[in-house]
């Protein structure tokens, strides 16, 4: 019994870190830009396959990791390049449009760069895995959840104690006063885009060898991360990272427990319950102001 | 001069706002400009510091043109602006507020500028751990003041730091202007309350619907007939 609850526990927090990765890049681009970018799912996605293309051509798989997370934060700098800074007077709905759009083109690039096939990649230190408390888990696990745990501390350091960090929180609070003090906001938001696109990337590197990934993975994982940023309170970070693992646990014992065929409803649940009874999230926010 | 502005014109969508300003400042004068509500005083500012498009004229400082600078590069040469209204960076600390003033100066120990900020406003030592959001107007007033210092400004930009306080504040501003101006700061002072801000100048601009309609020393604009009338509620 106990056995059976850790199993579907550590389930539950390795989901719940991915969707808390991809939870924190919403976050970032949100506070830096108010826009939903819809393109996170593809970011996670690239990071994979990316990885899964550049391992098969021969790259070395550590390097082939590198490669992938970089070459995904400049398909984030090129959004925020290309899409959100020529459209410089559009509405943040114009933006999050084009960002669905941008989901699709990058949907569709993938397709047509890599395959319709899925792929998966060794786990890093080896499928023997370890007994925990009755409960059996792999080592990929322990990585999912240990990077989620360094991201988390060095992005808490990061705008907590730099200056650019800072910089950033202000941004979001106020564009024309951190324009005033002369910190660059088109820097700060392509920083944003960048930054939200390597951690999907990563989300998308460390859950491949568990979960395997193709050109379609994006769609159901930026789902997932939206409903955890929502659930978090949508411009909070760690609201997100919050709302990630709690949603990667309710899944899990409702797979263990209920059914498995609602697994990917209760995200979907999760999501409407939220909107109606804590429309700010939990730690969103007090009294948003409705226009 | 340190700031000369020449046919400034500015528009929010195809509505003109400022119908072709000239404004100078020389290098340690403290100039005012005064004018009613929707003058375009405001506006007047958000293009010196680069965040409002111009759509004619040309802005020099120091002698170099810095009509298309990004409002950043602004900043790093010199001009500072405490805007309308405040702006604090609510949710962050006082200290990092500050400290975000001298964002273009990273890299510099402002530790001794913060000092000397804290000399000038020694309420914002006593709460710099405090969340800008949760100070009064007043105080809220002298953080984005010290916020502008913070980055050693040539040219600082006061957009109505009187406006929402209370008599005593006010007084109490307009003597941090006046000694700021005595440390050697340039200043150019924004101000509805034209009588105050007329009586602490050098010299002033009264500004009409996006036009300078009179340009003199303090003294004489506060004594002209038309000035009293319009203005002074006199
Ligand atoms: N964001 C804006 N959009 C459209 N019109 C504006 C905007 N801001 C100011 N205006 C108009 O520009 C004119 C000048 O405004 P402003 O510079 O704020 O005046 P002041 O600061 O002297 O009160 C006013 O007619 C005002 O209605
Ligand atoms: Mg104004």
């Amino acid at each position: 019994m106990l056995g059976e609850f850790i199993q579907y526990l550590f389930s539950g927090l390795t989901s719940g870190a991915i969707y808390a990765l991809v939870g924190l890049g919403f976050a970032l681009i949100y506070n830096a830009s108010h826009v939903i970018n819809f393109a996170q799912g593809e970011f996670v996605m690239l990071g994979g396959m990316g990885t899964v293309f550049l391992a098969a051509a021969g790259v070395p798989l550590p390097l082939a990791v590198v490669v992938a997370i970089i070459g995904t934060a400049c398909v984030g700098f090129a959004l925020e390049k290309l899409a959100v800074e020529q459209t410089k007077n559009a509405s943040v709905v114009t933006l999050i449009i084009i960002t669905i759009g941008a989901s699709i083109v990058l949907r569709g690039a993938a397709q047509v760069l890599f395959d319709k096939q899925f792929h998966t990649l060794p786990a890093f230190s080896g499928d023997e895995p370890i007994n925990v408390l009755g409960a059996t888990i792999t080592s990929q696990t322990l990585w999912v959840l240990g990077i989620t745990a360094l991201i988390v501390v060095v992005l808490q350091w990061f705008f907590n104690r730099t200056l650019l960090g800072k910089a950033i929180l202000a941004t979001s609070v106020n564009p024309l006063a951190a324009k005033l003090v002369g910190i660059n906001v088109s820097f700060v938001l392509l920083l944003s885009f960048g930054m939200s696109a390597a951690l999907g990337a990563i989300a998308g590197v460390l859950i491949t060898p568990i979960t395997s990934t193709n050109f379609e993975v994006g769609i159901m994982l930026g789902l997932k991360g939206f409903s955890a940023a929502i659930l978090g309170g949508l411009g909070n970070p760690f609201g997100a990272v919050i709302g990630g693992l709690i949603l990667g646990i309710v899944e899990a014992f409702g797979a263990g427990y209920i059914s498995s065929e609602y697994k990917d409803a209760m995200a979907f649940i999760i999501i409407l319950l939220a909107l109606f009874f804590m429309p700010s999230g939990l730690f969103g926010k007090k009294g948003t102001e409705r226009v | 001069m340190l700031l000369e502005v020449n046919g400034m014109k500015s528009s929010y969508g195809r509505i003109e706002a400022l119908h072709g300003i000239d404004v100078q400042v020389g290098e340690g004068e403290l100039v005012a400009l005064v004018g009613a509500n929707g003058a375009g005083k405001t506006t007047f500012l958000r293009a010196l510091s680069g965040v409002q498009p111009l759509t004619n004229g040309e802005i020099r400082f120091d002698g170099a043109d810095i009509t298309k600078s990004k409002p950043q590069a602004r900043v790093k040469q010199g001009i500072s602006q405490v805007p309308e209204g405040r702006q604090v960076f609510g949710p962050l600390s006082v200290e990092d507020n500050l400290r975000l003033g001298a964002y273009r100066r990273r890299g510099a120990d402002t530790d001794a500028d913060l000092e000397r900020v804290f000399e000038t406003f020694p309420i914002l030592k006593r709460k710099r751990k405090e969340s800008a959001g949760t100070l009064s107007g007043g105080q809220q007033q002298m953080l984005a003041m010290g916020r502008a210092l913070m980055s050693n400004p040539r040219l600082l930009l006061l957009d109505e730091p009187s406006m929402g306080l209370a008599p005593l504040l006010v007084g109490e501003i307009f003597n941090i202007v006046q000694m700021l101006r005595e440390q050697g700061t340039t200043i150019l002072l924004v101000e509805q309350n034209a009588f105050q801000a007329l009586a602490i100048a050098d010299r002033g601009y009264v500004i009409e619907t996006g036009r300078i309609v009179l340009t003199d020393t303090g003294e004489n604009l506060i004594n002209d007939e038309k000035v009293k009338a319009a203005y002074l509620g006199l």
